[in-house]
């Protein structure tokens, strides 16, 4: 009775939460048919704003992957002071608001302090521009792949790394033999978390966009100023969109995951 | 020498895993290192393949200073404990895996693991990987694997020590005709002194981080240096102020010269041999005999017997230290 109780609770709690707000949204993208959502998202200002996302997330993507392995196996291989600090510092953009993430990249890399203003003379606009939205994106997906990678690094230990090592292979041949393939699920993993994040962020990419249409106006941004414009079926078609991207991503990663991932 | 250990030490925090240990490894022998769980045995074993670097002291390996060579350049092969097996690799490519971190030719990698393979019997699990395989599988895997470079030394860490008590019997015996075969410098680390004495051609007793005794297997067992590898290395029991082997000793019925007077207070039968212990006036001890001397004197719990070291014995003792 229990049992089913809590399923009855799990179920309805998913219904209402996760499967009634996505399916209407993919019921109201179709209510006309295809033709007008192919239509919606082929405007030059649609396409401008997929091309972006794709640009800011990847961007994202490639930094935390790089970052985010390095800083998994400093913090889980090595004992140095300040250790425990920085791994408690990695949760903190999990923590902040994205907003404040945006505000305080304004400050840092704005036009009105010295490090933004010595890039913008160098022809480098952070701010209002792709590289502050790259910034924001990686910074609130910065834990995301450290997190999936820490865990799996710790499981499986040195000795294999250490024998690499004694049958003569380098530093750069044990990474790239033995340790990748053995984390490669849990950073495939971290890696479509942080490609999910870096599609659907919104708040601190808004703040240092400054949201211009058809310039820095990422898919996200561009359903929330269609829908502010009472173009509902432009707005519709893009929210669509990248869910879909994030249903698709989710689904080839648990499809190519072999079922006994040792 | 095949490996000269000087004045080595080395700590991990507070702990001294290594206090300034000097020993010589002979070449092309089996010399096992033998001691108790944390004695630094394994520590010793880590720093001569350099993957523990000591606070101070040196490593030479066929007379080439290697304290500070990594591990990559020290032309040593080692065998972990829990195998470190490439589980995402097949049995063959974990062992060709040292030849092709070395570019050898296809050819001659293919070769080289087909010998390999046949040389520790797993030539028909060539294409399975490493969680197909039984625990002794994946140690002669490991062992192939390490074989594969042609180190110049072989060293195993309590290779045996994941095992069950038949598989490790065999692999023992397994271990000592490769080396017969092969004849690379073998160290390998155990705590289990019966094992070191079946398959070593030399001893090295460490404890608390120090060296306690070096010698031939025979050796060591006849002529402890003192009470810890009396103690260590076989059975001991006390008599007469001093530490004797059990089987060293003799039961009579009636008092010889030297016999102390005592009773039997328990007789435990382990098949052939016969565990009596008894209570002599100064010590409480146990002998050991065989069933047919336990018959013929028909101990049993309270009966009154003699105990003595028999005359002209090959007696190993020393005396009892606090």
């Amino acid at each position: 009775m229990a049992k089913v109780a809590l399923r009855v609770v799990a179920l309805t709690y998913l219904l209402f939460l996760l499967v009634l707000p996505v399916g209407i949204v993919f019921w109201h993208t179709f209510q006309s048919g295809i033709g007008p959502v192919l239509d919606a998202l082929s405007t030059p200002n649609a396409v401008h704003a997929i091309q972006l996302t794709v640009l800011v997330a990847g961007g994202a993507v490639v930094a935390n992957t790089v970052f985010g392995v390095g800083t998994a196996l400093l913090i889980v291989r090595h004992r140095f002071l300040g250790r425990r600090l920085l791994d408690a510092l990695l949760d903190l953009p999990i923590a902040v608001s994205p907003v404040v993430v945006g505000l305080a990249l304004i400050l840092v890399y704005g036009r009105a302090t010295g490090a933004g203003l010595w890039l913008g003379e160098r022809g480098l606009d952070v701010i209002f521009a792709p590289p502050g939205m790259i910034l924001a994106t990686i910074f609130v997906s910065l834990p995301l792949v450290v997190r999936a990678v820490a865990p799996v690094l710790e499981e499986i230990g040195t000795e294999q790394e250490q024998a690499a090592w004694t049958l003569g292979a380098s530093t750069f041949q044990t990474f790239r033999r033995i340790t990748l393939p053995a984390i490669r699920w849990a950073l495939v993993f971290g890696v479509v978390l942080t490609l999910a994040r870096g599609l659907g962020e919104y708040g601190a990419v808004a703040v240092v966009s400054g949201r211009l249409v058809g310039q820095t106006q990422t898919a996200t941004l561009f359903v929330e100023e269609r829908f502010q414009n009472f173009d509902q079926p432009a707005a519709y078609a893009m929210a669509f969109l990248l869910a879909a991207m994030a249903i698709v991503v989710l689904l080839a990663t648990n499809l190519l995951r072999p079922r006994e991932a040792a | 020498m095949s490996i000269t250990v000087r004045n080595v030490s080395k700590r991990f925090g507070d702990f001294v895993a290594l206090d300034d240990v000097s020993v010589d490894i002979p070449s092309g022998a089996l010399t096992a290192l033998l001691g108790p769980s944390g004695g630094g045995k394994s520590t010793l074993l880590r720093v001569i393949a350099g993957l523990e670097t000591p606070d101070s002291g040196t490593v030479e390996i066929f007379g080439a200073d290697s304290t500070h060579l990594p591990p990559q350049r020290r032309d040593v092969g080692f065998v972990f404990q829990h195998y470190a097996a490439f589980k995402h690799m097949t049995v063959a490519r974990n062992v060709a895996f040292g030849l092709e971190v070395r570019r050898r030719p296809r050819a001659e990698i293919k070769r080289r693991v087909q010998e390999l393979l046949e040389l520790v019997h797993l030539e028909q699990f060539a294409g399975r990987y490493p969680a197909e395989l039984s625990g002794g599988q994946r140690q002669r895997m490991a062992l192939a694997r390490a074989l594969a470079v042609e180190p110049k030394v072989l060293l195993l860490d309590e290779p045996f020590g994941a095992l069950d008590a038949q598989v490790r019997k065999e692999l023992r015996a397994w271990l000592r005709r490769l080396h017969d075969d092969v004849h690379v410098t073998t160290v390998f680390v155990t705590h289990d002194q019966e094992e070191a004495m079946e398959v070593a051609d030399e001893l090295v007793v460490i404890n608390g981080g120090r060296v306690e005794q070096v010698g031939p297997p025979g050796q060591v067992y006849d002529e402890p240096a003192n009470p810890f590898v009396m103690t260590f290395i076989g059975p001991v029991t006390r008599f007469g102020g001093r530490l004797v082997r059990p089987h060293d000793l003799e039961l009579t019925a009636h008092p010889e010269a030297g016999a102390a007077p005592a009773t039997v207070v328990r007789v435990v039968r382990l098949g052939f041999e016969v565990r009596v212990d008894v209570r002599t006036h100064d010590d409480d001890l146990w002998v050991q005999v065989t069933r047919a001397e336990a018959d013929e004197l028909g101990v049993e719990a309270g009966s009154r017997v003699f105990v003595r070291v028999p005359p002209g014995g090959g007696l190993a003792a020393v005396a009892a230290g606090g």
